[in-house]
């Protein structure tokens, strides 16, 4: 019997569920993040509009930089405000 | 060297060899039967110590129960396994103990007759015997055998989960299957090992030496003990880990991102001090090349800390697009002999032994055979790092400039240090707008219209690190292209290497 001792940080991350999808977004507050990547802006622009047009209450956010997460206030913005979150990475 | 941990009681605790610490094979006769000492005078001998064979009728006329390390036969007690000299915390053998109720109260050691009469209370001994004769060293102590003793029997203070291979398990596979690898094999993180690679540092195990991305767990130092292994580092690379280990963990280096971004880059350790040339590492020919252990396998431990114990992986939070064989291990010493430079670390705030991260990508060769004044090699440079990234998009990407002796040399000629070279680069490296426009050269890339004034500097302040390492031959120098910089994404990292 061979012994090795475990090189991980022998945690797991705690998985959390998706809450249910909602069934209409007319009247909800949905959040647009941006983080800040090259263009983010052109589908984000592009979203809102669309949205709009199905009632639902659209909120901006940015973080400062795609390179780092979002700092802990925003986040604690984005939760307290939005009922659904679409965040966009693209270039 | 002692034979127990410090910090566990040696002496203070004669009766260790108590109830269920006893974990030799069934066969084996137990101290005391009941684990306990038996009452009297207990010693414990080699075979193989002159001293040993000279008392050995002393032994036997006072009727004491004798241990042996290594001839189970010679007495009546076998320790070949070592468990009772190394919780009786046996140096010298032969010991000689009086054992009073299952407690020491008496111990001398090798062969004195005054002082085995005042222990025993008998008169006379060994007659025929020197008045005095040293012993030898117990087996216990023998450094190639301590680290497995502690590991067995030491209680040896290791927190870490301790995982049982089966006796079918391929140990290499075993681990490559519970993915703890990089890809390559790695050495079997056991007890001993972790122990051994312990004593390279005189840091406490349980320290906290940063708090690893992305999962942003509290790492130990024996976790990085346990990767260090892994990685294949001898413990005298420990302390450079622990250091390199905390700098790619400061906020502003960024880990999260560099390891989560699409882009190329992984952490570049670079080590400055005399700790480079005493554990060995290249900063000559082929420095960022393989075929030095403690390159190649400190960089490796510091990318398993963050697989391991932070929880990046490629292809989960890692999403590189193509990634660079760097991050895998990419370290290097800086070549502080003869370099036009002061070192690295010692510039940037941190004399002495120390290292250097930054986030880096690659290595993109720079060649000039015939500059032999300074300014036509900074043209040389300049040329070469502008297209760092691309050509149009200043101001983004980092990058490290590795400069070879060669080279180094029309500096040093010239007077130029890392000041003087960064200033003339500096200016070589302005941009005009025009150039970097979107659209402009038939090149979709490059800046938005209405951002760039005139000119643009083509790194921000503090955006071109600059290092000398090579060997003695060869006209050629090195960029490491670097990612984001600043605090816009990652900024370079240095930190005192502590023993």
């Amino acid at each position: 019997m061979r012994t090795v001792l475990d090189p991980t940080g022998e945690r797991r991350a705690p998985e959390r569920p998706l809450l249910p999808r909602p069934a209409s977004l007319q009247g909800r507050s949905v959040g647009l993040l941006d983080i800040s990547k090259a263009r983010g802006d052109v589908v984000l622009d592009r979203l809102a509009e669309l949205l709009g047009e199905h009632g639902a209450t659209v909120r901006r956010y940015r973080k400062p930089t795609f390179a780092r997460v979002a700092p802990v206030d925003l986040r604690q913005e984005i939760t307290e405000h939005c009922e659904v979150v679409i965040e966009a990475l693209a270039d | 060297m002692s034979a127990v941990p410090s910090g566990t009681p040696a002496r203070a605790d004669p009766v260790r060899c108590g109830p269920g610490t006893d974990r030799r094979g069934a066969g084996a006769p137990g101290p005391g039967g009941a684990g306990q000492l038996p009452d009297g005078l207990v010693a414990v001998v080699k075979r193989d110590c002159p001293t040993c064979v000279l008392v050995e009728p002393v032994l036997r006329g006072l009727g004491a129960a004798v241990w042996c390390q290594d001839d189970p036969t010679w007495f009546d007690h076998d320790d070949t396994a070592l468990e009772l000299s190394y919780r009786l915390d046996v140096e010298t053998v032969p010991t000689l103990l009086r054992i009073e109720d299952g407690v020491e109260t008496a111990r001398t050691v090798g062969w004195s007759r005054e002082q085995w009469e005042a222990l025993t209370g008998v008169a006379g001994l060994g007659e025929g015997l020197p008045e005095h004769r040293p012993g030898c060293g117990s087996l216990s102590v023998d450094p190639a055998r301590i680290d497995a003793l502690e590991a067995r029997y030491g209680g040896s203070g290791l927190a870490s989960r301790r995982i049982e291979l089966a006796d079918l398990e391929d140990e290499h596979e075993a681990l490559f299957d519970r993915g703890w690898t990089d890809g390559l094999p790695v050495v079997p993180p056991t007890p001993e090992r972790v122990l051994r690679m312990l004593r390279g540092t005189t840091r406490d195990p349980g320290e906290v030496v940063a708090v690893v991305p992305p999962d942003l767990v509290p790492c130990t130092v024996e976790k990085v003990a346990v990767n260090a292994v892994l990685a294949g580092c001898l413990p005298e690379y420990l302390p450079v880990v622990l250091a390199a280990l905390e700098a790619a963990c400061a906020e502003e280096f960024a880990l999260h991102g560099v390891l989560a971004t699409t882009h190329f880059a992984g952490p570049v350790v670079v080590v400055n001090g005399p700790v480079a040339a005493r554990i060995g590492m290249n900063s000559g020919v082929n420095a960022l090349g393989q075929g030095n252990r403690a390159n190649a396998t400190i960089g490796r431990a510091l990318q398993l800390v963050v697989r391991n114990v932070g929880g990046g992986r490629p292809g989960e939070v890692d999403r590189a697009t193509l990634g660079n064989p760097g991050k895998t291990t990419f370290c290097f010493a800086e070549r502080e002999r003869d370099s036009p430079f002061a070192p690295l670390a010692a510039d940037r705030g941190v004399p002495g032994d120390a290292v250097t991260v930054f986030a880096g990508s690659g290595v993109q060769p720079v060649v000039d055979q015939l500059s032999r004044d300074a300014g036509s090699l900074a043209r040389s440079f300049a040329a070469c790092l502008r297209v760092n990234a691309h050509p149009k998009l200043p101001m983004a990407f980092d990058a490290m400039l590795v400069v070879s002796p060669e080279h180094g040399r029309v500096l040093r000629e010239a007077g130029w240090d890392r000041a003087r070279l960064l200033a003339e680069l500096d200016g070589l490296l302005r941009l005009p707008a025009g150039e970097l426009a979107r659209g402009a050269g038939g090149m979709a890339e490059g800046l938005p219209p209405g951002v760039a004034a005139d000119e643009v500097p083509k790194f921000r302040p503090g955006g071109l690190l600059m290092t000398h390492a090579g060997g003695d031959a060869g006209l050629f120098s090195a960029i490491v292209g670097g990612w984001v910089g600043g605090e816009m994404g990652s900024t370079p990292v240095t930190r005192e290497v502590r023993a």
